[in-house]
């Protein structure tokens, strides 16, 4: 008994103030052109939800990830490509904010050390069937 | 072979590697703040509406009078502004010249919370839907930028303002001059 009202009291005390104003109205709802939406919709998917962090803003709930979908939408609405948007993203909370990682300098590592480890592999490999 | 012998401490060495790596990611803490990438730019061009009576709305061109401002961006509904509300009032004190962004909010709101904490700010804009938060790289309330008097942003502090990070604050706003 004590255990459930403490158990209650805690999921009230863990609720996140809710905000005092609704969401844009894009938060919620499709553009008109269903190319448009498919397109808002793929970018979205690769945008990480800054208050969550560990989902894209096309899966977050959260108020934030609302108004970020939102920008998407009225962005590509007025015609501006993915590419422009993930970019004006990137210059205001870095490229923590994308899930697509650009392949560049720094992230070059990430993307040939598969390669490196298969040739490791093939040449460990190489050499232990020659030994017999 | 026996001058390979060597080799065979290899897969244990990588794997002493692997441990050593884990174990650092395990027990140091995770800093998951997110900062703004904005730190060292100029502000975004914004107009934002009034929302508080007879305190005046905020726009880019406030920041651009020649002396450094606090940029606070708040909300009414959020607990950890009011944990950083007096020490808001002990920067004003100061004499430090404060605005503000109101996130999400509605006037009568953001009268009550000033009259219940304290209103250190000289302006309030209205943010209704996180337009200039998400310009500024914001991630969240309360968050508050340093802007020197040429409207560039030189600092920003993330989470609430306690009262051992106001002589930071402080200096920032010094060295902006």
């Amino acid at each position: 008994m004590i255990r459930a009202a403490a158990l209650a009291f805690a999921l009230v005390a863990a609720t996140p103030a809710a905000a005092q104003t609704a969401n844009a109205a894009l938060a919620y709802t499709q553009l008109p052109d269903a190319a448009q939406e498919r397109r808002a919709r793929a970018l979205m998917e690769t945008l990480r939800c800054i208050v969550c962090q560990g989902q894209s803003i096309a899966d977050s709930d959260a108020d934030m990830a609302g108004e970020m979908r939102a920008v998407v939408r009225q962005r590509i609405a007025a015609g501006q490509t993915p590419r422009q948007i993930r970019d004006w993203m990137i210059a205001r909370y870095g490229r923590y904010i994308s899930y697509d990682p650009p392949l560049d300098a720094a992230t070059i590592p990430l993307w040939i050390a598969p390669l490196l480890l298969l040739l490791a592999g093939i040449w460990l490999a190489r050499g232990s069937f020659r030994r017999r | 072979m026996t001058n390979r012998r060597w080799l065979l401490w290899l897969p244990l060495c990588a794997f002493g590697m692997v441990v050593a790596v884990v174990a650092w990611g395990l027990w140091r803490p995770a800093d998951r703040t997110v900062r703004s990438a904005m730190i060292g730019k100029p502000l975004p061009d914004f107009t934002l509406a009034p929302i508080a009576p007879g305190k005046p709305g905020l726009t880019t061109a406030d920041f651009r009078r020649g002396r450094p401002r606090l940029l606070n961006v708040f909300a009414s509904w959020c607990v950890p502004c009011i944990a950083e509300a007096p020490q808001l009032m002990t920067l004003k004190a100061a004499g430090v010249p404060i605005d503000a962004i109101a996130i999400k909010d509605t006037p009568q709101d953001i009268a009550d919370f000033l009259r219940r904490n304290g209103d250190p700010y000289a302006r309030i804009g209205s943010d209704v839907h996180s337009r200039v938060q998400l310009a500024l790289g914001s991630s969240g309330v309360p968050e508050t930028f340093v802007v020197d008097g040429r409207g560039i942003i030189v600092a920003q502090h993330v989470g609430d303002i306690r009262a051992d990070d106001v002589p930071g604050i402080l200096r920032a706003l010094a060295d902006a001059k």
